[in-house]
């Protein structure tokens, strides 16, 4: 049996599953100051008929990451930097505590100047004195080449509670989202480390041994206690947790786009092949782009709860939300009682949700009945626009080829999944606007949960070889190989396939979930003056994301 | 502070595309510039937004060349998208998305004439002048100013613009003596109907920073104030890099930067530059950042070491008496114009011209109607060693009726015994017809 716990900012969800089955859902509310009392309590109440022995796994998605940025629950990080010529050191500066050090490495990853080892041990000095313990030590194009980030590290010269580093970070290009993917982890790494503690003690309550994963932004999972190093690829599983729901509970394999209809917001997300699209280079996270790895959404500020207001002739739905729906006590008519006044739903007061649209229907001078239709039309209307919006971005994505940009794959989506409160009224309406099938799947209320406990272990991993400088780079791992001037691209993929699988098993990934898929393959003929003098190769794989395959072999979980 | 202007970014590499395997022209050229702009992060800056490129159609082509045999025959893929790239970046800016914009794209085109047999100087269309021809068409006419700060002399756009008074086409390159396609000198000054617009800088080998910037200061910018064009576009190779393995100036990422700055066009396209790995990341990136009006002062190249390249105080003379004998006959220019004959009359020139890179031979006639009225009625008789003859008749834009008839008159009477194929390109009308033989 599977545990899996979705610890949201308002509630905890819980559920059992068992083969292919959901035996138990749980929904209590989160207790924001002590979360250890909302995991026991929904533990307790998902494995009242259950021996804990007879789990096999336990998945948690946890905000604890994403509202300790948000809320600044921070520690102080020093960050050194060496930032070599290109933008302005003033343009990188994030933090009070920022240095910038000599030395950088080009974008071949060949050496250029070495780092002053002296300054380096002065700023190692001044964060001791001054009480930082948390470091980010990023170079420009450490993804190219690590060892401009171990040698400043090698130079601190002092013992720090915690170090990143930003090629361990991605392997993508992108120095000013290393650094701040590289600050964040670090500055987080405190809170989540005492997170790790917590859930370990309650784990240890129970007279069984499991292994405990946690859902990372990309919709896969890590080993808890790997997860340590790494606590900001953790942020904003929530959303992830949803998507991932939603595949498991609706198994697809076309292009598809998922709703999570909330009472504020709407998340969109879109699947293609059965896939979830990850964002191009990384997550954003309270105003910090990111390098980390994530599910590619759009939240937009539209949902059951929206404010509704009759302004300038029109109907202006969200983006504030002001309170619960009228027919639930809230201040003012909202989408919600819309659907309650038309019936769609029999949900709350309804004489409240009436004498509220009754407000704004006489502001409008319509009826009652024809304000509550313009009112969840526009919504349903808002949310397919952006729906739309959210696909031509996907296909007007830049393509630097010419085979992807005459025959690359564009998205077009026929089926609409909606998970959410107002999924069930609001979704037919949604899919008939766009032409869309729709399919609401069960256990919605708790495809979060689902999502965490199906969702497979995932990673990715980029290999680089040089073979006029005879070296191969494995970047997230921090590895430089020797390699013959005649190391192929075949020799590549396989390095990357090998080291892919070594980094997803050590993670915890079972050995059956390991899909592994080549996402970037690039060679380039080194030319100087007219002859060739060796070949660039730049590959890219991952642990495509998706379900453990128990739930793919049989059928999706009901 | 800088005034930060929101740039657009048409960035097309074509990392499947190469004239040859070890060609200048290939897969890798941008293939470090995109490595430097990914990693500065540039693309997540609110003001920098990048656009994927449109194809340009067949039809924006017959616009400005006469293709032989035809359009499709002397283009692949690849030209289509760095034209529609070019036009993408300008659509971007008349329509005001964007306050300027830059294509980053290959192949180039500046070396692409009028009347194109092949490939010549690694291009095969004009994508300046096709996006030029589009500007106009969609948004009206237009006075546009062409900066031209490739290492070499665009003799292509030089070519298509030479008797347009609605174009100013300025090319500042290496001394056409000592470089391919060997022209672009002063006494270039455009045609009968549209003298002193074509200004020809030619600059001694070992030109540095501080000679592009003075011609920059003293020619190219007060001409360019004189002329008061509606659209300024910047033919930005990167060719006159110190690292440049074909060319032999002197010129650097930061000089890129302040010029891209100080010109501050409303379009910028990338031309040649083949200094893959040293040069290009670092002068793109410079030349995105000035674009954007953020600050680019700590953008160098990693040998960078200005004793190296320092500019010989001769160089510097030559340049000084360059640049005054120029601004003199821009200035005497209106005068000159005056005392050449008005007559409506055919004037001629011959040309012999060598593409390079398909190894064809043309010889032309060219005949333009002197006219007050017009850019006026062009005509040419074109025969390449591929076999083709070729005769056209190019009716210009806001062309008056006189040279309209008597271009139509000429296409109707042209003997198709003589000629594989004639043309009749009216811009006006957007008319491109063929007769074949």
């Amino acid at each position: 049996m599977i545990l899996g716990i979705d610890v949201g900012g308002t509630h905890t969800d819980a559920v059992l599953i068992d083969g292919n089955r959901v035996v138990e859902k749980v929904k209590v509310v989160t207790d924001r100051i002590d979360l250890s009392r909302s995991l026991l309590k929904v533990t307790d109440k998902a494995l009242h008929e259950t021996n804990p022995e007879d789990l096999e796994r336990v998945v948690l998605s946890t905000t604890i990451s994403t509202n300790a940025i948000v809320q600044n629950l921070t520690s102080p990080v020093g960050m050194i930097l060496a930032s070599g010529p290109g933008l302005s050191p003033s343009a990188l500066r994030i933090n009070e505590n920022c240095h910038f050090v000599s030395g950088y490495v080009n974008h071949r990853g060949i050496p250029v100047a070495p780092i002053d080892k002296g300054t380096v041990q002065k700023t190692g000095m001044l964060f001791k004195t001054s009480g930082i313990d948390h470091i980010g030590i990023v170079g420009k194009f450490s993804c190219r080449n690590p060892d401009i980030e171990t040698d400043i590290e090698d130079a601190l010269g002092f013992t720090f509670s915690h170090c990143s580093l930003g090629h361990r970070m991605s392997g993508n290009l992108n120095f000013p989202r290393r650094i701040a993917t590289t600050y964040l982890n670090a500055s987080i790494s405190d809170i989540y480390g005492d997170f790790i503690t917590m859930v370990t003690a309650f784990a240890g309550r129970f007279k069984a041994s499991f292994p405990i994963f946690i859902l990372k932004a990309d919709g896969g999972t890590f080993e808890i206690n790997q997860s340590a190093r790494y606590p900001v690829q953790t942020i904003l599983s929530g959303p992830a947790a949803s998507i991932m729901g939603i595949l498991s509970l609706a198994e697809f394999t076309t292009d598809a786009v998922a709703l999570d209809i909330g009472g504020t917001t709407t998340d969109i997300a879109i699947f293609a092949d059965g896939s979830p699209l990850l964002e191009p280079l990384g997550v954003t996270i309270a105003g910090h782009k990111t390098l980390i790895r994530g599910l590619r959404t759009r939240s937009i500020g539209i949902g059951g709860d929206s404010a509704a207001e009759f302004v300038n002739g029109e109907y202006i739905i969200g983006p504030e939300r002001k309170g619960p729906a009228a027919a639930f006590g809230g201040p003012c008519p909202t989408p919600t009682d819309a659907m309650v006044v038309l019936g769609l739903t029999e949900i709350g007061d309804k004489e409240k949700a009436l004498a509220a649209i009754g407000t704004i229907a006489q502001k409008a001078g319509h009826t009652a009945g024809k304000a509550a239709e313009t009112i969840f039309d526009e919504t349903c209307r808002k949310i397919a626009r952006a729906v739309i919006g959210m696909v031509e971005e996907v296909n007007n994505e830049p393509v630097y080829t010419i085979h992807e940009l005459l025959e690359g794959k564009r998205i077009k989506p026929e089926r609409l999944y909606a998970v959410g409160g107002p999924a069930e009224p609001m979704a037919p309406a949604i899919g008939s606007i766009l032409g869309y099938s729709v399919n609401i799947p069960d256990h919605a209320e708790v495809a979060n949960a689902v999502g965490a406990a199906l969702a497979r272990t995932t990673t990715e991993l980029t290999v680089l070889a040089d073979t006029e400088k005879m070296i191969a780079t494995i970047v997230e791992e921090g590895l430089q190989l020797s390699i013959s001037p005649k190391f192929s691209k075949a020799d590549a993929i396989g390095i990357c396939k090998e080291k892919l699988r070594e980094r997803a098993l050590s993670m915890g990934a079972a050995e059956e979930d390991l899909e592994l898929e080549i996402i970037e393959e690039h060679v380039f003929n080194m030319v100087r003056g007219y002859s060739k003098v060796g070949q660039n190769i730049r590959i890219k794989g991952q642990v495509k994301p998706g379900l453990i395959s128990r739930c793919m072999k049989s059928a999706p979980a009901r | 502070m800088k005034k930060i202007k929101k740039t657009g970014l048409v960035f097309f590499p074509a990392f499947d595309w190469a004239i040859s395997p070890t060609h200048p022209e290939r897969e890798e050229r941008l293939l470090y510039t995109q490595d430097q702009v990914f990693e500065e992060g540039l693309l997540d800056f609110e003001n920098i937004i990048e656009y994927k490129p449109g194809l340009a159609t067949y039809e924006d082509i017959n616009r400005i060349h006469i293709s032989v045999p035809d359009a499709e025959k002397v283009t692949t893929q690849s030209h289509l998208i760095s034209a529609g790239g070019a036009i993408t970046a300008a659509e971007k800016v008349m329509e005001k998305n964007v306050d300027n914009a830059f294509a980053l794209v290959r192949p180039p085109g500046h070396h692409a004439m009028r009347v194109v047999h092949g490939a010549r100087g690694f291009c095969n269309i004009n994508i300046e002048a096709i996006m030029i021809e589009y500007i106009r068409r969609k948004y009206g006419p237009k006075r546009i100013a062409v900066v031209d700060t490739d290492c070499h002399h665009g003799d292509g756009t030089e070519d298509i613009f030479w008797h347009d008074p609605h174009t100013l086409y300025i090319s500042v390159h290496q001394d056409g003596r000592t470089l391919y396609p060997g022209t672009g000198f002063p006494r270039e000054f455009g045609g009968p109907n549209a003298y002193g617009c074509n200004i020809n800088i030619p600059l001694p080998p070992g030109t540095s920073e501080e000679g592009f910037l003075f011609t920059l200061d003293n020619v190219i910018l007060p001409i360019l104030k004189d002329y008061n064009p509606d659209i300024i576009i910047n033919s930005a190779g990167q060719d006159n890099h110190y690292t440049d393995p074909i060319t032999n100036m002197n010129f650097t990422a930061q000089g890129y930067a302040i010029l891209s700055e100080r010109l501050s066009p409303h379009i910028a396209v990338l031309e040649g530059g083949y200094s893959v790995e040293t040069a290009l990341p670092y002068i793109n990136v410079g030349i995105i950042l000035a674009m954007a009006g953020l600050d680019y002062s700590q953008v160098r190249e990693p040998d960078y070491d200005p004793a190296l390249i320092k500019q010989k105080p001769e160089t510097t003379k030559y340049i000084e008496e360059l640049a005054s004998a120029l601004m003199k006959k821009w200035e005497s220019r209106n005068d000159e114009k005056n005392k050449l004959p008005r007559s409506g009359q055919f004037e001629s020139r011959t040309k012999s011209i060598y593409y390079d890179t398909d190894n064809i031979h043309e010889e032309q006639t060219e005949s333009v109607r002197l006219c007050n009225d017009c850019s006026g009625l062009v005509t040419v008789d074109s025969r390449a060693t591929t076999g083709n003859r070729i005769f056209a008749v190019i009716v210009p834009g806001q062309s008056c009726p006189v040279c309209r008839k008597r271009g139509e008159e000429i296409f109707a009477s042209k003997s198709k015994s003589l000629y594989d194929y004639i043309y009749f390109q009216d811009r006006d009308c957007d008319v491109y017809e063929c007769r074949k033989r």
